[in-house]
């Protein structure tokens, strides 16, 4: 019978409950040796040299990717053009919603092809590519489809731009794909898109995916490459509007880029949120938004929570709380369905990550990470986190985009409002507490374009988001989403 | 003997007070005729930066306002502007070289465009903003906020309209303003800016700058605590419009392009001069028990 | 399993103290349930989800399996119990696989009070024990005497273990020191046995009144806390389990006291019952991951964990002709 006994948690000799290996099969996906651009609505070889993709969590090289050269991009700019004047900007919105419909559907059925894939290419966990980047990125086709017949009641008018240069990051490849896409084509524009030159494999698939659904020739164009193909995209002479999300300085950069043009410009770029916990928060829930909030996509999200503001009063149990909660992430390969943390997308990305690390103990904040195993190749980071932090460390005012997060203090409401806005960006902030009336006065507060309240992170095809400040203009997702890619009403 | 008129000095409006410029410089305003009216502050890139300055510190208050408080106050310009009408006919008649009936006109127009943008405060929220139903057990609702302090060049030619145009739909929904004023046209808007002191707008929530927008705009375009700038008032003036833009985006300041020629204030504005200094903030909360 | 007749007053006296504040006043302790942290029901439920997709394969299932079989009450709990199916239900929980000797036994048979003499004798010494419910189960609507005395015949029969239900009806009026007086009580009562405190969340509603009732439950000295009766709808979940888990690992920081967990009722599938596996791992630690620390209460339970159990070891799928029905 039972006993009441205080464990030391040592001395159970108790086989441990070791979750054996629960990889995800990668016979599912076929991965070319070498791919082309898709331009008007056929993969053809490019102008320029190729580069080579590799999967970060074992350093294996998956493919080698055209490099698009500018002539590339007038060819794929020009059959945008064609295919907007021509075909999709003509067709009435009803038959346009049915190529984005079917769109959605094929994501789903190829929902765990498309999610190996993408954990194959990007280093994330197949859990979140197979539950969230895959599942949200059809929504936003499904969700889209819905608007390309009503956009009288959009608010924005009925016009499309024409042709849309999109350039979108290695952190959601698909879903920010599918954030940028599938509005620019409800509403009658035909996109040329770049992937990112870490993670060009998804949208490759979208290629095929469009083939599958029968989209006409142009409408969407898909040209690989690094920093000077989107230069080139970005600043060709035809191109209508320009979407970009990435880095604030590549963002500042498009914006001088854009200047003088008619190109309507949407960006999004990066942030340094707080996740402010006051000691009324439900704390199980705080703990479990903080983590999400920083480790989810090995924080490589512009959103992330990579801030924690805590009340003092109650900043040692909730540290103390996080680490253990730390201590069960699953550190490993992403195809393992049991993962938790990926890899880090690149060695230049994890090279950023330590560099800044280091700074943060220089600078005299506390280090810390649970215990884990790393593989001994491919790209890989501990969650960690750094105590006594304070706004002077260039860790809380930086964007690491990794799963690294810094914890300060604070003592009033007044106090974490002024610290979590006092930053250039403003994407995203979080607030935990039980009291709906401070929530409101929290929310109204805070300077960012997304506030979750007692939740992080989370994504819908009907939410706007967007940041304030540094952290870019223009809003995706929702009918605020449109704006972007129509003319307007004026 | 005549009565000798005493004259007036147009000063900067800065924070609700009227400095001279401090640069000391002024400039000689001229009617369209080309006669001598007065002798306006030029307005340095001090100016503008205490102009920001002032503008930053009114924001959070005005900002936080009621919609129905800044309705109000800006319903009360119109009450105010529309006791002074004389003055404004007057102005606008020497500044534009306008017929008495013809600046009667813009000036009633002008008071008619602060009362239609007066009641857009409490308004625009509920037009652009609302609740968003994703797909959980979330409370999710999109809420427009202002931008925070906008730098506007305002109008060449229309010196009261256009000022008026470009000016009320950035403070309306919060926003604090810079503005510089037409270059050339200058007097009606300081007379605004009198107005302004008079009704019950707070001290910093619209600042007038009197001068050339070659000389604030580089200053204002790089401010990095300027968060959107209006280049309505470059028009035609592709290069500075360019290098100003190129300028904002050292902090990605949402930039209102300018037009290729100065628009015809008299049509419908429509809301995209408010919207477009308005931020959408979108908050999620879940629902549970 | 040894019955260690282990010091029941000072256990409960030694968590007493610690809390001898807070339960000194209804208003004290009032207080106290009321300051414990929020629930915010989505982000639990979203936890709670999110554990479930953890996938538990080979050698981790054969374990998981095997340990979710010792850890089964195995229970019958209806009217129309006799001998019969006691006798029978004991001889399944002591050889749960007559085809294959390696399978454990289950933790416990759980049975009525009147019932716990029958399932004694046919259990013996082979350490599986008798579970009763007890204290005018389920509802728990009767005068605290009678319940006192349902108590003492279970354990005077032989109980090694009484389920007690709390008062919800005291617990929604917030009556909570009426709750807890009852529950020092009962295990008083209990002796040597031990006591698990059933709360029957499906009426208590919310995560919040989970999480105060637990704390109400282990301060007053039960050994186990227990979600349900399996007579309400909704029964045990992985949510309101885990809200108990999180409530035993906090107490154990708080007092350095480890108490038992045990959801009970609809969960069948050994799909289910690896879930919960998880979550004790993830949530209260692998030091819950023990018979004595963790109880699934259950009855179809069983055979698809033997069903199961065939599997992994034959490679084949296995069907219910294959297993006993008792």
């Amino acid at each position: 019978m039972a006993k009441q006994k205080v464990s030391t948690g040592s001395t159970t000799a108790k086989p441990v409950f070791d979750y054996a290996p629960a990889p995800e099969s990668r016979a599912i996906v076929d991965i070319k040796p070498s791919y082309g651009l898709f331009i008007n609505g056929e993969f053809v070889d490019g102008g320029g040299t190729s580069f080579k993709t590799i999967n970060p969590a074992t350093e294996e090289v998956l493919a080698e990717i055209a490099e698009a050269s500018e002539a590339d991009i007038d060819t794929a700019v020009k059959a945008a053009r064609r295919a907007h004047s021509r075909v999709w900007g003509r067709m009435p919105g009803k038959e346009r919603a049915k190529y984005l419909y079917r769109i959605a559907r094929i994501m789903q059925e190829r929902g765990r092809e498309i999610a190996v894939l993408e954990s194959i290419d990007n280093g994330k966990p197949i859990k979140e590519s197979r539950d969230v980047d895959v599942p949200v990125a059809a929504a936003h086709f499904f969700y889209y489809a819905g608007w390309a017949d009503k956009l009288e009641y959009s608010g924005y008018g009925t016009q499309s731009l024409g042709v849309a240069a999109q350039v979108i990051p290695w952190n959601f490849p698909l879903l920010m794909l599918a954030w940028k896409i599938a509005p620019a084509l409800a509403a009658g524009n035909t996109v040329v898109l770049k992937p990112a030159e870490t993670t060009p494999l998804t949208a490759l698939l979208f290629a095929e995916i469009c083939q599958q659904a029968d989209l006409p020739p142009g409408v969407v164009n898909i040209v690989t490459g690094a920093g000077d193909t989107g230069h080139f995209l970005v600043g060709h002479d035809d191109v209508d509007k320009v979407a970009f999300t990435g880095s604030t300085d590549v963002g500042r950069a498009i914006a001088k880029a854009v200047a003088g043009t008619n190109k309507k410009v949407t960006l999004e770029l990066g942030g340094k949120a707080a996740n402010i916990v006051f000691d009324d928060a439900p704390i199980d829930q705080a703990v479990e938004g903080i983590v999400n909030g920083i480790f989810f996509n090995q924080g490589h999200v512009c959103c992330a929570g990579s801030r924690l503001l805590v009340q003092e009063s109650i900043a040692e149990e909730v540290l103390e709380r996080l680490k253990r909660r730390m201590a069960t992430l699953r550190v490993g390969d992403p195809l393992d369905k049991n993962t938790d943390v990926g890899a880090i997308n690149s060695a230049e990305q994890l090279a950023r990550i330590k560099q800044l690390s280091a700074i943060g103990e220089e600078e005299g904040a506390g280090r810390w990470s649970p215990p884990c195993d790393l593989p001994s190749t491919g790209f890989w980071f501990p969650p960690t986190l750094f105590t006594g932090v304070t706004q002077a460390h260039r860790i809380a005012r930086e964007e690491i985009f990794g799963p690294v997060l810094s914890v300060l203090t604070f003592r009033t409401p007044a106090e974490a409002v002024e610290k979590a806005n006092n930053t250039p960006y403003g994407l995203s902030a979080g607030v935990w507490t039980d009291k709906g009336s401070r929530i409101l006065w929290m929310a109204n507060q805070l300077r960012a374009g997304v506030v979750w309240a007692n939740t992080f992170n989370k994504f819908d095809p009907t939410s706007p988001f967007g940041g304030y400040k540094e952290s870019g203009y223009g809003r995706e997702g929702g009918r605020h989403g449109l704006e972007g890619y129509l003319k307007g009403t004026n | 003997m005549a009565r000798i008129d005493v004259r007036k000095t147009y000063k900067l409006y800065i924070g609700g007070a009227f400095p001279r410029s401090e640069s000391g410089y002024s400039y000689v305003v001229n009617d369209a005729k080309g006669k001598f009216m007065a002798n306006a502050s030029l307005a340095s890139r001090k100016d503008a930066r205490d102009a920001v300055q002032a503008a930053r510190k009114a924001f959070p208050g005005w900002a936080g306002r009621t919609a129905y408080n800044r309705a109000q106050i800006v319903y009360r310009i119109a009450e105010v502007m529309e006791d002074r009408r004389p003055q404004f006919v007057d102005a606008v008649q020497k500044s534009e070289g306008r017929t008495a009936a013809q600046a009667n006109k813009v000036v009633d127009e002008a008071i008619d465009r602060l009362v239609w943008y007066a009641g857009w405060a409490d308004k625009i929220t509920q037009v652009v903003g609302g609740a968003n139903p994703v797909a959980g057990p979330f409370f999710n609702l999109s809420t427009p906020e202002p931008t925070g302090v906008v730098a506007v060049f305002a109008p060449q030619e229309s010196s009261l309209l256009g000022l008026v145009s470009v000016v009320a739909p950035a403070i309306v929904v919060g926003n604090t303003v810079v503005v510089t004023s037409s270059y050339e046209r200058p007097l009606p808007a300081v007379t605004f800016a009198e107005v302004l002191a008079t009704s019950d707008v707070p001290g910093g929530v619209i600042n007038v700058l009197t001068g050339s927008a070659a000389t604030t705009g580089p200053w204002l375009a790089s401010h990095m605590d300027v968060n959107a700038i209006d280049l309505t008032g470059v028009a035609g003036d592709a290069d500075l419009a360019k290098s100003l833009e190129e300028a904002s985006a050292e902090n990605l300041k949402r930039v209102r392009r300018a037009p290729s020629a100065e628009p015809d204030w008299s049509l419908d504005p429509g809301t995209d001069r408010m919207t477009g200094v308005l931020e959408t903030k979108t908050v999620w909360h879940p629902i549970g028990i | 399993m040894t019955t260690t007749p282990t010091t029941t007053a000072s256990a409960s006296s030694a968590a007493g103290n610690s809390f001898s504040d807070v339960t000194s006043s209804e208003s004290a302790l009032r207080r106290f349930l009321h300051g414990l942290p929020g629930v915010d029901q989505v982000g639990a439920e979203a936890r709670a989800t999110a554990l479930g997709t953890r996938s538990i394969k080979t050698t981790a299932k054969d374990y998981a399996i095997d340990l979710a079989i010792r850890m089964v009450d195995l229970t019958t709990l209806e009217g129309q119990d006799t001998h019969g199916k006691v006798r029978a239900l004991a001889n399944k929980a002591m050889r749960p696989d007559p085809a294959d000797p390696t399978c454990p036994a289950t933790a416990a048979v759980c049975v009525y009070p009147d019932m716990v003499g029958i399932a004694k004798e046919t259990l013996g010494t082979s350490g599986v024990n008798v579970a009763a419910v007890a204290t005018a189960f389920p509802s728990g609507r009767a005068a605290l005497d009678i319940k006192l005395a349902d108590t003492r015949d279970a354990v005077e029969a032989g109980a090694d273990e009484i389920d007690m239900v709390i008062d919800r009806g005291a617990f929604l009026s917030g009556r909570y020191l009426e709750v807890y007086d009852e529950i020092v009580a009962v295990k008083e009562a209990c002796g040597p046995a031990h006591l698990k405190v059933i709360f029957e969340t499906g009426e208590l509603q919310t995560y919040d009144n989970v999480r105060r009732a637990s704390w109400l439950a282990m301060m007053a000295g039960g050994h186990f806390i227990k979600t349900s009766t399996g007579k309400v709808q909704p029964a045990a979940t992985l949510p309101v389990t885990m809200i108990m888990l999180e409530a035993v690992r906090d107490f154990r920081e708080a007092t350095g006291q480890m108490i038992g967990v045990k959801p009970a009722g609809g969960i069948r599938t050994s799909k289910d019952a690896i879930k919960y596996l998880v979550m004790v791992n993830e949530v209260a630690g692998p030091d819950w991951l023990d018979p004595d620390w963790f109880r699934f209460g259950a009855s179809t339970l069983l055979n698809d964990l033997l069903m199961q159990r065939t599997k992994m070891t034959t490679g084949r799928y296995s069907g219910p002709d294959y297993f006993t029905l008792d």
